[in-house]
C-alpha cells in the first residue's frame, strides 16, 4: 500500500474543506482525484505531500506519516505542483541536473537515482530546449519541465496537481502517453488531480471523485459508467428557470412533472445519461450549493 | 556520499550558478556607494579632527562596509521574499535536503555578490583616494578575515529579515533602520559628535565593527587614534562579529523553517493562482 488515509479532515477557521476522506493507492497504480474547483483536491494532495498539516485523521504515505516524513522519505516522492514561476533564469538541463544531484545518495542498485538528465529531457520532449532559459519556455514546455523535475529522483510515488492545465490537445496527448509509460516501465504510483473527467478516464486505473470534502465515488471509469447506465437526464424550464435532473425512471418523472405543473413546463428534453453528463450535473449541483440526489445515490453505490 | 554533504555541495554549485545569473544586477548594488564616493571626493580636503589625514580617505573603508551590509543583508532579504513567492523555496522543500542546499547556495551567491560589488567600488576608490594602504600583503590578510567574519555576522540577518517580511515593499522599514544604523556606526566620520549612549548603541551592531575592521586593514595605523578607543580593537572586533555570527547562524535556520511551514499553506496557493493567471490571462478557482 503506497497511500492510506482514514478519516482525513481539514478545517480552515470554521470551514471544513475535507470531511473524512478515506483513500488507498497501491504500488504502480494511477489514481485520478477528480472534482470541481474548491472540492479539496489540492488540499488533499498537499497533505499527502507533507506540505500541509491535517486537522484530524490517519495518513500513511509510503509507510510514513507525512507530517513526520524525513529526507529519505522525501527522496522517494515526486511532486508536481500547479503552475510555477521558480528558477526563472536557470536553463532546463542546468536545473534538472542540479535538482537531481540531491537524490544521488538515495539511489539503490534496483533503483538508481537520479534519472539521467538528458534521458529525462528526451522523455518529456524538451531535447530542443535543453539550454533554454526557463522564462523562454511556452506554458506547455514549462509544464513538461515541471513533470521532469517531479521525476528526476525516480520516485516511487508521483503527485501531479492539475498537470495539463494550459495544454493544447497535442501536448495533452503526449502527456498522457508519458504517464502511461511511467506507470508501466517504472512501476511508479501516480496520484493526479484534474477537473476533467475525460482526462481522468484516459489516464487512470481508478477514479476518485471528491466533492464537498468527501470521496463520493471510487471505482474504475468502466464501473462508474455502469453505475450511471440506465439513468436518464431530464432538462426543462419552469417559471423561467432551467432545471436538470438525473433520474432512474424518466417516464415516471416526466408524468409527475406534468401532473404537477402542466403547461408551465417548457423546453423539455429527455436523454440517456452519459458518465460525463452525470458528473457535470453533480458539479453544477455542488457549486450551486443544493443537496444532490445524484451525489447521495452515487455515494451509496460507492459504498 | 552522505546526503547532507551532497546537499551542501549542490548548494555551492547553486551559489556559483546564481552568482553568474545575478552578476548583471551588480549595478543596482553599487549605485549608492558610488554616490557616497563622489561626495567624499568633493569633501577630500576636509581632515579627520586632530590629524592632517583626509576625511574622504578615512570614510572609504566605512562606505565599503556599509555596502557589504546593504548588499548582503538587503540583497538576501529581497531574494528570499521573492523566492518564497515564486515557489523556489517550496521547490527546495520538495527536494531531499533541498532547504539546506538552498540556504547554502543563497549565502554563497550573496557573499560572492557582496565581495564583487566591494571590488567594483574599491578599484576606483583606490585610484581616486591616495591615502589607502593597499600595496602590502598584510592589509589584504586583515581584509580577508574581516570580510569573512563580517559576512558571517550579517548574512544570517538577511535571511531572518527575509523570513519576517512578506513583501519587498515592506522592506523599506528595514532599509530605514539600516540607514539609521549607518548614521550611528561611524561610517562617514568618527563618532565624537554623538552622545555617549548612542555610541554604545552603534557599537552593539555588527556594522560598526565591520567598518572598524575595514579601516584597520586599509588605513595607516596612525589613524587608530581617531577611533573611540584610540586603537583598532582587533580582539573586540573578532568577539563582536563572532558573537553576531553565532547568534545569526543559530537563529536563522529555525526562523526560516517556521516561515517555510507557514508558506506551504495559503500563501503558496496564492502564488500558484497568480502564476496561473499570468499564464492563462484569466482568473480561475
Amino acid at each position: 500500500m503506497v497511500i492510506e488515509t482514514r478519516g482525513l479532515r481539514m478545517r480552515y477557521g470554521t470551514t471544513d474543506v475535507l470531511n473524512g476522506v478515506d483513500l488507498r493507492v497501491h504500488q504502480g497504480e494511477v489514481v485520478a482525484l477528480l472534482g470541481p474547483n474548491g472540492a479539496g483536491k489540492t488540499t488533499t494532495i498537499e497533505i499527502l505531500e507533507g506540505f500541509r498539516r491535517r486537522s484530524a485523521g490517519q495518513v500513511r504515505v509510503l509507510g510514513t506519516d507525512p507530517d513526520h516524513g524525513d529526507e529519505a522519505w522525501r527522496a522517494r516522492l515526486g511532486v508536481v505542483l500547479q503552475s510555477w514561476r521558480d528558477h526563472r533564469r536557470w536553463r532546463v538541463r542546468e536545473l534538472l541536473s542540479h535538482l537531481g544531484s540531491y537524490y544521488a545518495p538515495y539511489g539503490t542498485p534496483g533503483r538508481p537515482r537520479p534519472f539521467d538528465p538528458d534521458e529525462l529531457i528526451a522523455r518529456v520532449g524538451l531535447t530542443g530546449q535543453a539550454t533554454t532559459m526557463l522564462t523562454k519556455l511556452s506554458g506547455g514546455q514549462r509544464r513538461r519541465l515541471d513533470v521532469a523535475i517531479g521525476l528526476v529522483g525516480r520516485p516511487d510515488l508521483l503527485f501531479l496537481d492539475e498537470p495539463t492545465v494550459g495544454f493544447d490537445p497535442q501536448a495533452r496527448q503526449e502527456f498522457h502517453d508519458l504517464v502511461h509509460r511511467l506507470s508501466a516501465e517504472e512501476d511508479t504510483a501516480i496520484v493526479l488531480t484534474t477537473h476533467d473527467l475525460d482526462e481522468a478516464e484516459k489516464l487512470s486505473d481508478r477514479i476518485l471523485i471528491l466533492m464537498g470534502g468527501q470521496i463520493v465515488a471510487d471505482s474504475t471509469a468502466a464501473q462508474l459508467a455502469r453505475q450511471v447506465a440506465g439513468k436518464t437526464e431530464v432538462r426543462f424550464t419552469h417559471a423561467g428557470r432551467s432545471h436538470v435532473r438525473t433520474v432512474e425512471d424518466a417516464t415516471d418523472y416526466v408524468r409527475e412533472l406534468f401532473a404537477r405543473h402542466g403547461a408551465a413546463i417548457e423546453d423539455l428534453e429527455v436523454r440517456r445519461a452519459r458518465l460525463e453528463d452525470v458528473y457535470l450535473t453533480m458539479v453544477r449541483e455542488f457549486e450551486s450549493g443544493r443537496p444532490s440526489a445524484v451525489q447521495s445515490a452515487w455515494t451509496e453505490a460507492a459504498l | 556520499m552522505n546526503p547532507r554533504a551532497a546537499a551542501v555541495r549542490a548548494g555551492l554549485t547553486r551559489g556559483r550558478i546564481e552568482f553568474r545569473h545575478n552578476l548583471g544586477q551588480a549595478y543596482g548594488y553599487v549605485f549608492f556607494p558610488t554616490i557616497a564616493l563622489i561626495v567624499m571626493y568633493v569633501l577630500r580636503d576636509n581632515t579627520v579632527p586632530g590629524t592632517d589625514f583626509s576625511l574622504g580617505d578615512r570614510a572609504i573603508p566605512g562606505i565599503l562596509a556599509m555596502n557589504l551590509v546593504f548588499t548582503g543583508v538587503m540583497g538576501l532579504a529581497v531574494m528570499l521574499i521573492t523566492e518564497r513567492e515564486d515557489g523556489t523555496l517550496l521547490r527546495a522543500k520538495a527536494t531531499p535536503n533541498g532547504v539546506l542546499g538552498y540556504l547554502t547556495g543563497k549565502v554563497t551567491s550573496q557573499a560572492a555578490m557582496s565581495i564583487a560589488t566591494m571590488f567594483i567600488v574599491l578599484v576606483p576608490a583606490a585610484l581616486l583616494f591616495d591615502g589607502l594602504r593597499l600595496d602590502a600583503v598584510s592589509p589584504w590578510l586583515t581584509l580577508a578575515w574581516v570580510l569573512t567574519l563580517g559576512l558571517a555576522a550579517t548574512l544570517p540577518l538577511g535571511a531572518i529579515i527575509g523570513s519576517l517580511f512578506t513583501h519587498p515593499r515592506n522592506l523599506r522599514f528595514a532599509t530605514l533602520l539600516l540607514m539609521g544604523l549607518v548614521a550611528i556606526s561611524g561610517v562617514f566620520r568618527p563618532l565624537d559628535a554623538l552622545p555617549e549612549w548612542l555610541r554604545w548603541v552603534g557599537q552593539a551592531f555588527p556594522l560598526y565593527w565591520l567598518g572598524l575592521g575595514m579601516r584597520s586593514a586599509m588605513l595607516p595605523d596612525a589613524l587608530a587614534s581617531a577611533e573611540i578607543d584610540g586603537s583598532w580593537q582587533r580582539l573586540e572586533t573578532i568577539c563582536a562579529l563572532g558573537a553576531w555570527a553565532v547568534i545569526g547562524f543559530a537563529a536563522a535556520p529555525a526562523i526560516l523553517r517556521r516561515m517555510a511551514r507557514r508558506d506551504s499553506g495559503t500563501r503558496a496557493r496564492g502564488a500558484r493562482r497568480a502564476a496561473h493567471r499570468e499564464r492563462t490571462g484569466h482568473r480561475t478557482g
